[in-house]
């Protein structure tokens, strides 16, 4: 008997072959697949409103006086609210459990964006601005051949740091307001009724996920990044 | 006839053009010369629109193109399409026409970051005469190209007809202009050739 566990040890750390098993198990039933989905599904929309919300601030920060003067204490408020409190506060003003992972992580993911976004703005080229104006090119090719190559490398950043905290606080969303299909949702039951091997499993599954998702954002960027009209 | 009448330009303190007159004819190749810092930049600048002068008159044509003393590449555009981009839809086909006039035309398809800095001049100045203006302003044009591709390639732009307003510390290609505007010190002289 392991005296410093009290012979709970396997209970408290299980064994990686005893969480390799769970998974294998996990993943041969439908529901693992369906939680998985729809979790992935519900983070990654909150990850893409947040990520359009927050381009969409720092765009109207940088272009319109009175935005910025609404919009950079309104984020910064949203930067330095605690996770916790906004899961609690947007299941009670939420209709449906499933849409607070989606609200949360969009919530995340903003403020970075305007962040990283905004500072892409300010740093573009202004001596590539005045070519523009010299050669008379109107906002929609000056938008496409300078500020967007230009904010790219910032925006594809601010994705890469946000898609972390999106998953993290999705994923503790979950775990607060349990949706019927929610990887959280596994995670607290299997909290609940002790069983380790599953809590680790599932967070095993959290962590490839992101992995997945963060490799297939990168090759996207990478792709847009070296795409020449 | 394109003319400024007693501009004067300042940055802060100091003061770049004052009270300062030009007219040259509107026709053939002219060029500024004199000293770093003297105003050559300053006049091409206030001529192509981009600098407001404090005081005094500017009488330019309406649509004035400037080569910048800098490249101002983008380096996530092809050669081609560096010219491309200025071109309206319908002139597309003139390209080639353009880049070979910088003799570029075998690096069409090539990033700017693979250019020499005369080969990047040469695009940059494409660039400028591909877009049409009706005045031509250019800033160094020939910074990094060796005499005799230079000395070509200001004929080729003669013989678009479009006057021409250059600077340059090149003696050799000041020498092929028509005419010569010292900005080295008052009183101003117009040598013509």
């Amino acid at each position: 008997m392991d005296w410093r566990t009290g012979g709970y040890g396997a209970l408290l750390l299980p064994a990686p072959l005893a969480v390799a098993g769970r998974l294998v198990a996990l993943a041969v039933q439908p529901a693992f697949w369906q939680a998985a989905g729809m979790s992935l599904g519900r983070i990654f929309a909150g990850f893409a409103l947040g990520a359009v919300l927050g381009t969409a601030a720092a765009v109207a920060t940088a272009a319109l006086a009175p935005a910025d003067w609404v919009l950079t204490p309104a984020v910064k408020v949203v930067r330095a609210v605690p996770v916790a409190s906004f899961i609690v506060l947007v299941l009670l003003w939420s209709p449906t459990t499933g849409l607070v992972p989606a609200i949360v992580s969009a919530l995340m993911v903003l403020p970075v964006l305007w962040g990283n976004v905004g500072k892409g703005i300010a740093q573009t080229d202004g001596k590539l601005l005045e070519l523009t104006r010299a050669y008379r090119f109107g906002r929609g090719k000056t938008l496409r051949l300078i500020y967007v190559p230009s904010v790219l490398p910032y925006f594809a950043s601010g994705c890469a740091t946000a898609l972390g905290l999106a998953w993290k606080a999705g994923v503790a969303a979950e775990v607060l307001c349990l949706p019927r299909l929610a990887i959280g949702t596994r995670l607290y039951r299997a909290k609940i009724t002790m069983e380790t091997p599953d809590l680790f499993a599932w967070t095993v599954t959290v962590v490839v996920l992101s992995f997945v998702l963060e490799r297939a954002m990168g090759a996207l960027f990478r792709r847009m990044g070296g795409e020449k009209a | 006839m394109i003319a400024v009448q007693d501009i004067t330009v300042r940055f802060g303190e100091k003061t770049v053009l004052e009270r300062f007159s030009l007219q040259i004819p509107h026709a053939g190749l002219t060029a500024l010369s004199g000293p770093s810092g003297c105003g050559k930049t300053t006049l091409l600048r206030v001529l192509a629109g981009l600098q407001v002068p404090q005081s005094g008159k500017v009488h330019v044509p309406p649509r004035p193109a400037i080569l910048f003393q800098e490249d101002r590449l983008l380096p996530w555009r092809t050669v081609e399409q560096h010219i491309a981009d200025v071109l309206p839809r319908q002139r597309r086909g003139e390209v080639k026409r353009w880049l070979e006039l910088v003799e570029l035309e075998g690096e069409a398809r090539s990033e700017p970051g693979c250019l020499s800095g005369g080969m990047g001049r040469r695009l940059a100045l494409a660039r400028t005469l591909a877009w049409g203006g009706d005045l031509l302003l250019l800033d160094e044009p020939f910074t990094g190209v060796d005499a005799p591709r230079a000395a070509r390639i200001l004929a080729r732009i003669r013989a678009l007809g479009v006057p021409v307003l250059l600077s340059s510390h090149e003696q050799a290609v000041v020498e092929l202009c028509d005419r010569v505007i010292p900005l080295d010190g008052p009183p101003l002289a117009v040598k013509a050739r």
